[in-house]
């Protein structure tokens, strides 16, 4: 059972895997219950509950089920709180005077199925389209990840009022929006899923190539974003092809997260990753997701990242590998343009057709300001330009002031000396 | 940034089918093609392929089994891409595969309603 594993816990441990876990659903149950006019009561009520299982916990030991007690406690002070604040009034008073025998409170229900539909809901609501993309992913990381402010702050590299003032706009937008947390009628799902999609892949990513050296918060994120994901693909509705290749990408992505950095937080390029690294069980999970998302005509743009990325999980060389990262990059590009896959597509034409097809193409690019396009010259130019090669990089330094990738280049240029 | 049209034509019953390899070397060629116009973000729609009988309805009912009969290359497909000017369009178009099998290409700008 799930909850044994907890009293191996040390109990400093617990509660911030508690509050990670069960922080998102009380808030969504409870946000859903009272609408976006009220969230920050529901994020209070949500915070309280854990201040008092610190407290209470402390003092007197672990009780026997910790989840049901933070639910218990959770719903109490739900209760107290409608009974004594105005809301209660505004809601439910003109009800009560009309039926007096009613209990007033209603039903605060956190049984599995009704926080499975309200994180759903939630979701869908804070991936609303009226909501800045950046603000989208604060508030997904604060409501339904259960993130700290401190912990969004260290992810996005920036101080904790920023985060503060930025959760505080989009909250602000979501109530005047008027945003509903309600499941998208049948007619809208697809189009509101594509931004749900967008903002979980966005927030992945996030995690994924974070300049933050927090790792294991980095890691964090992204098992977050995959668990979103899944909740997507357990409902019938949203279980689409689409989702499904967006969880396989992830998964490819992050089997190769132990081997991505050292043990001193830097980067390790791919070509000299220890594929004994790699995660083999994320491997096989992402090909089983790509094996679902290929059932039916659909081919997302996360289908074509998710293909990418299935072939880079071989590690050998092969002409088939990237002659098929080629066709899946060009394909990509046709369905959405970004410098990184036109930089890739690239690479992948250089690894396919030859460097000296692969340099024609890169000067077409127009992307001479970033820095990365002059790495890539640097790679094409390397072996066959030597000196070339040298500026490209040299010009690639002056464009870039993070020191992981100064160092990244520095590398490089040893190898074309 | 402006739009224009790529018409692909040729004499299709003149280009020899060719062993599966052959068809799928072109493919090849014409999906990097695609692929490089699309890495240059100037790619508008990859358009699509047309079949290669069609009918053309004139005047007073008569229909015809081609635009012209008498000449034997025909439309076989379309693109859309953005361009600064005439100049750059045909730029983008010289790498046409179409080209090295005897075929052309075909360049308007689009003048949108």
């Amino acid at each position: 059972m799930y909850y044994k594993g907890f009293y191996l816990m040390e109990k400093n441990e617990l509660l911030p895997h508690l509050f990670r876990t069960e922080y998102s659903k009380i808030t969504a149950v409870l946000c859903k219950l009272f609408g976006f006019e009220h969230i920050e009561i529901a994020e209070d009520i949500a915070s309280d509950t854990f201040l008092s299982a610190s407290e209470i916990w402390g003092l007197k030991g672990l009780p026997e089920n910790p989840v049901a007690w933070l639910y218990t406690v959770a719903k109490n002070k739900a209760k107290n709180h409608l009974k004594h604040e105005a809301i209660f009034n505004k809601k439910i008073a003109s009800q009560l005077s009309r039926s007096a025998t009613d209990t007033a409170i209603p039903e605060i229900d956190l049984s599995v199925k009704n926080i499975k539909d309200s994180q759903l809901q939630m979701i869908f609501a804070i991936c609303h389209p009226a909501i800045l993309a950046e603000a989208q992913i604060g508030l997904a990381l604060r409501i339904l990840c259960g993130f700290g402010i401190n912990e969004i702050a260290d992810a996005f590299l920036t101080n904790k009022e920023t985060i503060s003032k930025r959760l505080q706009r989009a909250r602000d937008k979501l109530r005047a929006a008027q945003i509903k947390i309600e499941f998208p009628g049948e007619i809208e799902i697809d189009k509101r899923l594509e931004t749900v999609l967008r903002t979980l892949y966005l927030l992945f990513n996030e995690g994924y190539y974070s300049a933050s050296h927090n790792s294991s918060l980095r890691k964090d994120l992204c098992f977050e974003a995959m668990r979103l994901t899944y909740l997507l693909i357990e409902n019938e509705a949203t279980n689409i092809p689409a989702v499904n290749a967006l969880l396989s990408l992830m998964s490819f992505q992050s089997s190769r997260f132990e081997a991505r950095m050292n043990q001193q937080g830097e980067t390790v390029l791919y070509d000299d990753q220890d594929t004994n690294l790699w995660n083999g069980e994320l491997i096989t999970q992402g090909e089983y997701f790509l094996n679902v998302a290929s059932q039916g005509n659909d081919i997302s743009k996360y289908h074509l990242e998710a293909g990418i990325a299935y072939w880079h999980t071989i590690k050998a060389d092969t002409k088939e590998k990237w002659e098929n990262i080629l066709q899946l990059y060009n394909h990509l590009l046709q369905v959405e343009y970004s410098p990184i896959a036109a930089l890739n597509r690239t690479y992948a034409l250089s690894k396919a057709n030859g460097k000296r097809e692969a340099i024609i193409e890169a000067q077409k690019l127009n992307l001479a300001n970033h820095h990365l396009y002059h790495v890539l010259l640097g790679e094409l130019y390397t072996g066959i330009d030597n000196p070339r090669a040298l500026s490209c990089f040299e010009k690639a330094l002056t464009l870039t002031n993070a020191s992981t990738d100064k160092k990244i280049i520095s590398q490089k240029m040893l190898l074309c000396r | 940034m402006k739009d224009f049209l790529f018409a692909y034509r040729t004499d299709y019953g003149a280009v020899p089918k060719g062993s599966p390899e052959e068809m799928q070397a072109n493919t090849k060629k014409w999906m990097d093609w695609i692929g490089s116009i699309a890495a240059q973000n100037k790619l508008s729609d990859r358009g699509n392929r047309l079949e290669s009988s069609g009918k053309v309805l004139k005047a007073n009912n008569v229909i015809t089994d081609g635009p012209y009969t008498e000449i034997k290359e025909s439309l076989g497909g379309y693109s859309i891409v953005k361009a600064a000017s005439m100049e750059e369009a045909i730029e983008l178009a010289k790498g046409c595969p179409i080209l090295a099998t005897g075929g052309n290409v075909e360049i308007r700008e689009i003048s949108v309603l």
